[in-house]
């Protein structure tokens, strides 16, 4: 039931655009409340960027902007070197490439695991069942849940139902992974098994974004740290300069808080 | 909730339900009860205390009804009228050359009169639905029509819809939609008023499943189409199983309605019976053939209503 299919880690063409996602002065506001101030963000393919800042800074807004769950109030946003903001783009053909894990899971409560993974491929992709459950078993046993695969989420711990929510949009072989805050809703003893995974996936050189609170993670992980207040991007370097010598006022202050909090 | 007592807490798997210990006083019966725990609690060999008091207050209970039903003044008359065993008979079997129906054949009509109008008032109701909760601007002036239709069938009482239709559109003289048979307008009647209830089961099933469960379906590229089919429809279906086939238990019963129209459905000859015969007891016949009818659904759906919880129960807190 193996040797389907592989995270499609290095499987774009040379050739490609040098930007995976190219943001430029992206605004939204939720009401009267403007939550992006213009944004401006480019991430180069295999690139791991982790956004960093405090609740309500404007992280989660962000992704799902980008995967146009948001409609954007103005600006632009590219993906590998087209525009998705504009009219007539198919938003269905868009967010294929771009696979999201929500905070909260949102695995499908009415289907088993293995359903839940195979629903996009065979009703979008119109793979064949037989075909995309092999794969969705190659997947799930790759992450250590194919025992699991005919439970339904609400027998899964809160790791297992994360990892089964990143097998769920691995299988529609995105180009680009966005985590929002993968492992806000865990417990801490099983924030571990998720953080594993991101891991992997990184090593395997799939380009994320990823909004976290787990600083030590995004330092190990990252290729670039992306501060968010007020709006904006406030600092955007490498986390070895982010979490050392950060340069603006409100990121030394923000890592202070969190250093206090002892989550650094 | 229900648990917190001193009863030892319940497993769910056992088919006990936590409320189960409450009903042997015989006061109030959880939905299910029937299914599950009634019957070997009442009369297995356990011989509890809760077991016997419910017993005999059941007893008293009834012997008071029977008593003042029997020492009634009229109570002769009354069961003569009602409950005459070969009146009874005879307008169950019916009598075509001395003027009245057999009911029981009736009943039948009132059973196809249900499904067909259940199946029409399942698609229609749950497109209502659907118009209503849209949010398209080009579907706005569906949006307004489909509101004024739910308020209009929520506040006109079924019986005017139906002499409305079985009177007025023959009156119209239109080809083919004038010169349908009565029970054709009487269903209709049906489903136009029962859609506009059951629209409204449907959008608070609709409105049950978060939005959480849409944005997770978009983002995996899922249309919008696929997403209602395969991941709200049947999460809110689920949820409003109960009250849809409470609204079908009611739905069984006004069948009865169409009789106005003349139609021969088991109460229009349970009618024909009495003014034939002067005798009330063919409606009794009519009463039991319906009642048979509706308490297999009734109980049907206290047993789902019992499965859902149990299963939430076990499901924890995820």
């Amino acid at each position: 039931m193996t040797g389907g299919l592989e995270v499609p880690i290095d499987s774009m063409q040379s050739g490609e655009p040098a930007e995976a996602i190219r943001i430029e002065d992206l605004h939204k506001s939720f009401g009267a409340t403007e939550v992006l101030k213009g944004i401006g963000l480019t991430v180069a393919p295999h690139e791991v960027i982790c956004l960093i800042g405090a609740s309500g800074s404007g992280k989660s807004t962000l992704l799902r902007c980008i995967n146009l769950l948001e409609p954007i109030d103005s600006g632009k946003i590219g993906l590998f070197g087209q525009e998705i903001t504009g009219p007539n783009i198919n938003q269905n053909l868009v967010r294929r490439q771009i696979g999201i894990v929500f905070q909260a899971f949102n695995l499908f409560p009415h289907m088993n695991v293995l359903k839940n993974v195979t629903l996009a491929p065979t009703k979008v992709l119109r793979i064949p069942a037989a075909q995309a459950a092999a794969e969705a078993r190659a997947l799930l046993d790759r992450f250590g849940l194919v025992d699991r695969q005919l439970d339904y989420p609400d027998r899964l711990s809160g790791g297992q139902q994360q990892r089964v929510a990143i097998v769920r949009a691995l299988a529609m072989q995105p180009k680009i992974m966005l985590l929002d805050e993968v492992t806000s809703a865990l417990d801490p003893e099983l924030v571990a098994e998720v953080l594993e995974v991101i891991s992997e996936l990184a090593a395997g050189g799939m380009t994320m974004l990823i909004a976290t609170h787990e600083m030590g993670f995004a330092r190990d992980i990252a290729s670039r740290v992306c501060f968010l207040a007020d709006g904006l991007i406030i600092e955007d370097a490498p986390p070895a300069e982010l979490f050392t010598a950060p340069r603006d006022e409100r990121t030394r202050r923000f890592l202070r808080r969190i250093v206090d909090a002892k989550r650094l | 909730m229900d648990g917190n007592q001193s009863e030892p807490p319940v497993d769910p798997l056992t088919g006990i339900t936590p409320a189960a210990p409450r009903t042997a006083g015989g006061l109030w019966q959880p939905p299910g009860s029937f299914a599950t725990g009634r019957g070997p609690r009442l009369f297995s060999g356990g011989g509890t205390r809760a077991t016997v008091i419910s017993s005999v207050s059941t007893v008293v209970m009834l012997g008071i009804l029977l008593a003042i039903f029997l020492l009634a003044p009229g109570a002769r008359a009354v069961e003569h009228a009602f409950f005459n065993p070969t009146d009874m008979w005879q307008s169950f079997i019916g009598n075509p050359r001395k003027g009245y129906y057999s009911v029981g054949a009736a009943i039948w009509l009132n059973i196809r009169m249900f499904l067909v109008a259940e199946v029409l008032i399942l698609a229609m109701a749950l497109l209502v639905a659907l118009i209503r909760q849209s949010v398209h601007p080009a579907l706005f002036p569906i949006r307004v029509i489909t509101t004024m239709y739910v308020d209009f069938f929520r506040g006109v009482p079924l019986i005017l819809v139906i002499f409305a239709l079985g009177l007025g559109v023959p009156a119209l003289s239109l080809p083919v939609i004038s010169t349908q048979p009565d029970v054709v307008y009487g269903v209709a009647a049906l489903v136009l008023s029962y859609s506009a209830y059951v629209s409204e089961v449907y959008r608070a099933g609709l409105n049950s499943v978060h939005q959480s469960q849409v944005a997770a379906a978009r983002s995996l590229g899922l249309s919008q189409g696929t997403a209602l089919r395969y991941v709200v429809l049947p999460q809110a279906i689920r949820n409003i199983i109960p009250p849809l086939l409470n609204d079908f238990i009611s739905l069984q019963k006004d069948t009865a309605l169409v009789g106005t129209l003349g139609v021969i459905e088991a109460n229009k000859a349970a009618d024909i019976y009495s003014e034939t015969v002067f005798n009330f007891s063919s409606f009794t016949v009519a009463a039991i053939l319906f009642l048979i009818l509706t308490i297999p659904l009734a109980r049907f759906t206290d047993r789902l209503i019992d499965r859902d919880r149990r299963r939430r129960l076990a499901g924890g807190i995820r």
